[in-house]
């Protein structure tokens, strides 16, 4: 079989596949563990919604894993919030980016970013419950958040805790392990520091020191409570269970355990910083109205139609029979990028969309370079197959290494958006670089494949120039 | 063949003559940065009728909070009616601006404002922003230098082609940017995320053009060895020149002018800036970075100034 009608077939089954992707009705893709549900993801300039970025002090040291886990920590609790579904991602060293889209009440999400970790130390009685296990507690507010904009223990609520057994709904958790409902002695707010003191064994203890008020309560209830168990738990959940060896008279509490160095440490940032293990900063808030991105969605999308429609009927009647043939491979390179977008799965802002109008005009001039070399070609009284070899080969490199160039500060850029939460820098250059790739395929193999097989259709194309725009 | 090349120094001055007006506006004026730049807070709010409160209310209210320095601009609405407000300032959080939008409530008699945008972008995290944009551009640019010098080495002089391409880019962004400043002293226009986009865009088109018109030379001087630079490169570019004017009227001219034309209010500007922008790059291929391959070539600077003192 000839190779032309081989590479007919695999275009056609790629651009089957593209248009079955690409379809709005599509139900998604399940491969094994490989799953996309295929719709399109509009981003925050479109579809409307709130953008949050967030910072550590530059004070504060901190790790990529610490960075990590608070950006996990928020996006668990803002998804609690039960708007569309909220990413919190972490940019460079020191800031997390948190997008929410469709949200347009900035006080709720504000108020959900401060929400301090709600420390409690709770009289477990002689059970020493593990670690992680979510418990009921008869401290009857969640935490609220004050006017401070970090997330330190010293925003505390308001409310004294109390004896009255009342738990808030939304702060119940579901999976609760015993319908036992345990008092809590103390909260985070009577904590004054936290610190790691490291022993002569090489063996490491976290050292606690309250307040008066909180001095004198637990002085009471420890002298009261010896051997018995004061648990550590963090909204909700325990994160440590130390029992009670003697009476704490002057609010020096030492938590001794087999703690490594990290062990140690990592707890006492719990302690000191409530849920987030590093105090965070809001930078930037923006939102953005959804009718406002709509009606920018809904024009562009028009816009671009037009501009789509001009731009085909030029070529065809510019270059007639390859500048229809380059139509076709245009269409299929536009098909096959919105497939890839799909997968990837691209989020679609509009600078992302102007990274795909660029790759499409690299698209183009792919097949102007080589349209133009074919008339010069035939010009030189090549015969029509020679001419098509040629004016490939010669393209070739101009396309090759304009495109890499490009590829080149897409990844630049790329790295950039990444870097520092600017993700409209970012969507920009993965949709350049993804329309670049698709282009160099396209031009290099539809167009040529399409080409060669309508020039078969007619007899002595030599003898017809102008059906080539000569 | 019409000769491009003879009449490089009437480029280089027109060049000049689109760059200077707006470097001086910058100048003068400061570059028109909007917050995402350099931090502050912008507030869209959108009132049930027209019958907006007065700008100098506004900004005493703002005032009375402590907010200097406060942008008080009316916009058209969704509808078509004057009933936006787009107000400018320091930067602010939530807190206050829940307190401010309820001051106004209660100042202007206006049951509803609604906000439609509000940014707020600290001054620390803006200014990280724009060095590192300023960084991520030149490191892009000495990527493009080095990866022209590695795909022209088979000629001479190779190294040349990169930092001509990347003179003309600079071009590039300079028009853009002066283009800003102009729109920036007549249409209050600002540089924002939009803006850089656009800058981004032109740079990658800018130096994908120049590699399309310079791989010409790289071709035609394999076998054209024997004839002088200036020739060469002036044949490289008439070769190139209808695929120059054909992309240039694909990306631009159709694309753009439709999403000028056609798109939202809030593209327009985005638009207009990559027109000119993306004009520029092609122009600039031809008319500048070709020119001075020429002029490096022949050593010109050499003449400039025996030039001049036969004038004189």
């Amino acid at each position: 079989m000839n190779r032309r009608y081989v590479n007919l077939i695999i275009i056609l089954l790629l651009l089957a596949l593209s248009i079955w992707i690409d379809l709005p009705s599509n139900p998604g893709i399940k491969i094994g563990s490989f799953e996309r549900s295929l719709e399109t993801v509009l981003g925050l300039d479109l579809r409307g919604g709130m953008q949050v970025i967030l910072s550590v002090p530059s004070e504060i040291a901190v790790t990529q894993q610490n960075l990590q886990d608070a950006a996990q920590i928020l996006e668990n609790r803002s998804n609690a919030l039960g708007v569309d579904e909220v990413v919190y991602q972490t940019a460079g060293e020191r800031i997390i980016v948190g997008e929410y889209p469709g949200a347009s009440n900035a006080e709720d999400v504000i108020g959900k970013i401060k929400e301090t970790g709600q420390l409690e130390f709770v009289d477990f009685g002689d059970v020493r419950v593990p670690e992680g296990t979510v418990v009921e507690t008869d401290f009857g507010l969640s935490a609220s958040a004050g006017a401070e904009a970090t997330p330190t223990v010293e925003v505390t609520p308001t409310t004294e805790a109390t004896a009255t057994a009342e738990a808030t709904p939304e702060a119940t958790p579901t999976e609760t392990t015993s319908a036992t409902r345990y008092h809590t002695v103390l909260t985070g707010a009577n904590l004054k520091s936290v610190s790691v003191v490291r022993g002569q064994l090489n063996d490491y203890t976290v050292a606690l020191e309250f307040d008066s008020e909180g001095a004198d309560i637990l002085k009471e209830w420890t002298t009261a409570n010896v051997g018995k168990i004061l648990g550590i738990v963090l909204d909700k959940a325990v994160i440590s269970s130390p029992s009670v060896n003697n009476p704490i008279p002057d609010g020096q509490a030492e938590i001794i355990g087999s703690f490594t160095n990290e062990s140690a440490n990592a707890l006492a940032v719990q302690l000191r910083y409530g849920s987030l293990p590093i105090p965070l900063e809001i930078e930037q808030i923006r939102v953005i109205g959804p009718t406002l991105g709509q009606d920018s969605l809904d024009k562009s999308l028009l816009a671009g139609i037009i501009g789509f429609g001009i731009v085909m009927l030029f070529m065809g009647i510019y270059y007639r029979v390859p500048g229809v043939v380059a139509d076709l491979a245009i269409i299929f390179y536009a098909l096959i990028t919105f497939a890839i977008f799909k997968l990837v799965p691209v989020t679609l802002t509009l600078p992302g969309i102007a990274g795909f109008l660029l790759s499409t005009g690299s698209a183009l001039d792919a097949n102007i370079l080589i349209f133009e070399r074919l008339k010069e070609e035939l010009r030189n009284g090549r015969t029509m197959r020679q001419a098509i070899d040629l004016a490939w080969r010669r393209a070739w490199p101009s396309i090759r290494d304009s495109n890499i160039a490009a590829l080149i500060t897409a990844a630049i850029l790329f790295w950039f958006g990444s870097t520092f939460g600017a993700s409209f820098v970012k969507g920009f250059a993965l949709t350049l670089a993804l329309g670049v790739g698709v282009s160099l395929m396209t031009a290099f193999t539809v167009t040529r494949t399409l080409l060669g097989l309508v020039v078969d259709l007619f007899k002595d194309p030599e003898q017809r120039p102008g059906l080539f725009g000569l | 063949m019409i000769n491009i090349l003879g009449k490089r120094y009437y480029y280089f001055a027109l060049s000049l003559l689109l760059i200077i007006p707006g470097l001086i506006i910058l100048a003068v004026k400061g570059l028109p940065l909007a917050i995402d730049f350099k931090g502050g807070t912008l507030l869209e709010l959108q009132f049930p009728t027209t019958q907006l409160p007065e700008t100098s209310a506004v900004i005493a209210l703002y005032n009375d909070m402590g907010f200097k320095e406060v942008q008080v601009q009316t916009a058209l609405g969704i509808s078509g009616e004057r009933d936006i407000l787009v107000i400018r300032s320091p930067f602010m959080d939530d807190t206050t601006k829940i307190a401010l939008v309820d001051q106004m409530k209660t100042d202007f008699g206006v049951s509803e404002i609604s906000v439609n945008r509000f940014d707020s972008v600290g001054p620390v995290i803006a200014q990280q922003v724009t060095s590192r944009a300023a960084l991520a551009v030149a490191i892009a640019a000495l990527a493009v230098i080095l990866y022209i010098t590695y795909a022209f080495r088979g000629i001479p002089h190779a190294f040349r082609y990169g930092v001509c391409a990347i003179i003309a880019m600079l071009h590039d962004i300079l028009i853009v940017f002066s283009i800003t400043a102009i729109g920036s002293l007549l249409w209050d226009w600002q540089m924002d995320s939009m803006f850089l986009t656009a800058l981004l865009t032109v740079i990658g088109f800018s130096t994908q053009d120049k590699i399309v018109v310079f791989d010409r030379i790289r071709e035609n001087s394999s076998f054209l060895r024997k004839l002088p630079f200036e020739k060469l490169a002036n044949h490289s570019i008439v070769q190139t020149l209808q695929r120059s004017i054909n992309t240039q009227l694909m990306t631009v001219e159709f694309m753009l002018m439709s999403l000028a034309l056609f798109g939202g209010v809030t593209l327009r500007e985005f638009a207009v800036i990559l027109l000119v922008g993306l004009l520029s790059g092609t122009y600039s291929s031809i008319f500048i970075a070709a020119p001075l391959l020429v002029v490096w070539e022949n050593q010109e600077w050499k003449t400039w100034f025996r030039k001049q003192s036969a004038n004189a």
